[in-house]
């Protein structure tokens, strides 16, 4: 099993969502987070003066699959998540040890 | 007693009444999220401040019996012989009305100051600020001019208080940035980040509100020169807060929503002292001028190195020295035959009067303030602990936070 971690633009959350749904990905958890990458931050003026802030808002996706779908799963994020413009975000292919169903008590990819 | 005119200056002191508590909204959204509430209670407390003081000597020093055309003297302490009865200051108002109409603007001055010295101000310092400030700076000034002092017998004209109130607190408030010095981080890179824009243009709109008692009701009757004058504040309003935002979009290329509840307010200044004295098309000009003149003062700040944080000099000072001079300017007694002609219409020795009542009020305001405030510095001192900063007034001086999210 495996945690794919993605942050991607808060726009394409939607569109994100809805290509993974195709291929079956069934459940996912996010979270509005702040970062910086390549892409610089953006600038805010309040009565002339300017402030450049740094961390810009990014959606954070977290979805547990079974390994044999990791490559589909991460084509599908590429696919949608893509602008072609700098700050189009990254993803994580991290391993998993045990997923645990709180309700049943099932274990491994059954409860994925 | 004229009932028409004692109803509609009821309302007009009630209107007056909540620019203090508009301007806490004002104020309290564009400070840091860890300073809210300490800078609404600064303008929210005025309201029982100064209310006290009113009553006990306040209202005796800047309307009672003159004493060489500098102030008030002592006879109407606690209200001595101030009742329901109408005069001395109005044919068809009662005295006590009066009384509470001049109150809300008493205490709506000290409150705009606090901008000048928002987000570092101990409480303790900021309450003997605003006692000692409204007893010897206000209430002398407001007697100059209104109270049958040297000003209002030279002929100065300021219909609304842009002398007594936006000048007056204007230079307080540069006083007060100086004494106190720059918050920590300010003209290094710390950021200043207003915590609620939303809550300053609603602050904004109930100002703009308000100003209508404010400047309708200096008529101090529902008659010809209300109607001007509320004429007059909303076309100059609506001019300032348009002119700002186009200066800004040309100068650093965005119209800002702060810049146009900004120019809103710079306009309602400007309008304040020609309210009742010009014609509506002077005042679209009073208030074109004032959106970007107060926009280019604010811009000036960080380059003179003085932390007004929120802009009272810039926008009330400058905003105020403009309404005044332009009152001298475009005058006209084809609009208001109580007023005088200024400079453009034939008269220009009423520019010179304007001129000298600015730079007298600029003067007294500037040194009394810096003298009182050093006073409380040395003794008192003004400022919280550097620590104490940090952490933010709110939960340092009061105990609270503003939003626990």
């Amino acid at each position: 099993m495996k945690k794919i971690e993605a942050i991607v633009k808060p726009f394409k959350l939607d569109d994100v969502k809805e290509a993974l749904n195709e291929i079956g990905i069934k459940g996912m958890t996010i979270s509005e987070v702040k970062g910086y990458g390549r892409q610089k931050g953006h600038k805010e003026i309040y009565r002339g003066a300017e402030y450049v802030v740094d961390f810009i808002p990014k959606v954070k996706l977290e979805i547990i699959v079974d390994a044999a779908q990791v490559d589909q799963v991460v084509a599908k994020i590429k696919e949608s998540a893509y602008t072609g413009k700098i700050g189009d975000g990254k993803i994580f292919v991290l391993p998993i040890e045990e997923v645990i169903r709180v309700r049943t008590g099932e274990h491994g990819k059954d409860a994925i | 007693m004229n009932t028409g005119d004692t109803a509609f200056m009821l309302i007009a002191s009630a209107l007056v009444m909540l620019m203090t508590p508009g301007l806490a909204l004002f104020y309290g959204g564009l400070v840091r999220s860890k300073n809210v509430l300490g800078t609404i209670m600064h303008s929210f407390i005025c309201l029982g401040i100064v209310s006290i003081i009113w009553v006990v000597y306040g209202y005796s020093l800047a309307f009672g019996p003159d004493i060489g055309g500098l102030t008030g003297n002592l006879d109407w302490m606690w209200l001595k012989g101030v009742g329901t009865k109408v005069g001395p200051y109005s044919d068809t108002i009662p005295d006590l009305l009066f009384c509470a109409f001049q109150l809300m603007f008493a205490i709506l001055t000290p409150a705009l100051i606090t901008g000048g010295f928002a987000e570092r101000m101990k409480f303790s310092a900021f309450l003997i600020f605003t006692v000692l400030w409204s007893s010897l700076i206000y209430m002398p000034i407001c007697h100059w001019v209104w109270g049958g002092g040297w000003l209002g017998s030279l002929g100065a004209l300021d219909f609304a208080g842009g002398t007594v109130i936006h000048i007056n607190c204007g230079f307080a408030a540069l006083a007060a940035a100086m004494i106190i010095g720059k918050r920590k981080g300010w003209g290094r890179g710390e950021s200043f980040h207003p915590n609620n824009l939303p809550m300053t243009v609603l602050g904004a709109g109930i100002l703009w509100f308000g100003w209508f008692g404010f400047n309708a009701g200096s008529a101090l009757a529902a008659d010809e020169t209300a109607a001007l004058a509320f004429f007059t504040t909303q076309v100059a309003t609506g001019a300032a807060a348009l002119s700002w935002i186009i200066a800004e979009w040309i100068l650093r290329g965005k119209p800002t929503t702060l810049g146009a509840a900004s120019g809103a307010v710079a306009g309602l200044v400007a309008i304040t002292p020609a309210a009742g004295f010009v014609g509506p098309v002077s005042a679209i000009i009073i208030g074109l001028v004032a959106g970007v003149l107060c926009y280019l003062a604010v811009l000036a700040k960080s380059r003179l190195g003085y932390d007004d944080a929120l802009d009272v000099v810039g926008i009330h000072g400058i905003g105020g020295i403009w309404g005044a001079l332009a009152t001298g300017l475009f005058a006209s007694l084809a609009v208001n035959p109580g007023g005088a002609n200024g400079l453009f219409f034939g008269n220009p020795n009423q520019f010179v009067i304007q001129a000298i009542g600015v730079g007298a009020t600029m003067a007294y305001s500037f040194i009394g303030s810096l003298i009182i405030l050093k006073i409380i510095d040395v003794t008192v001192g003004l400022r919280v602990t550097t620590e104490e900063e940090v952490q933010g007034l709110d939960i340092t001086q009061h105990s609270e936070i503003g939003y626990s999210l």
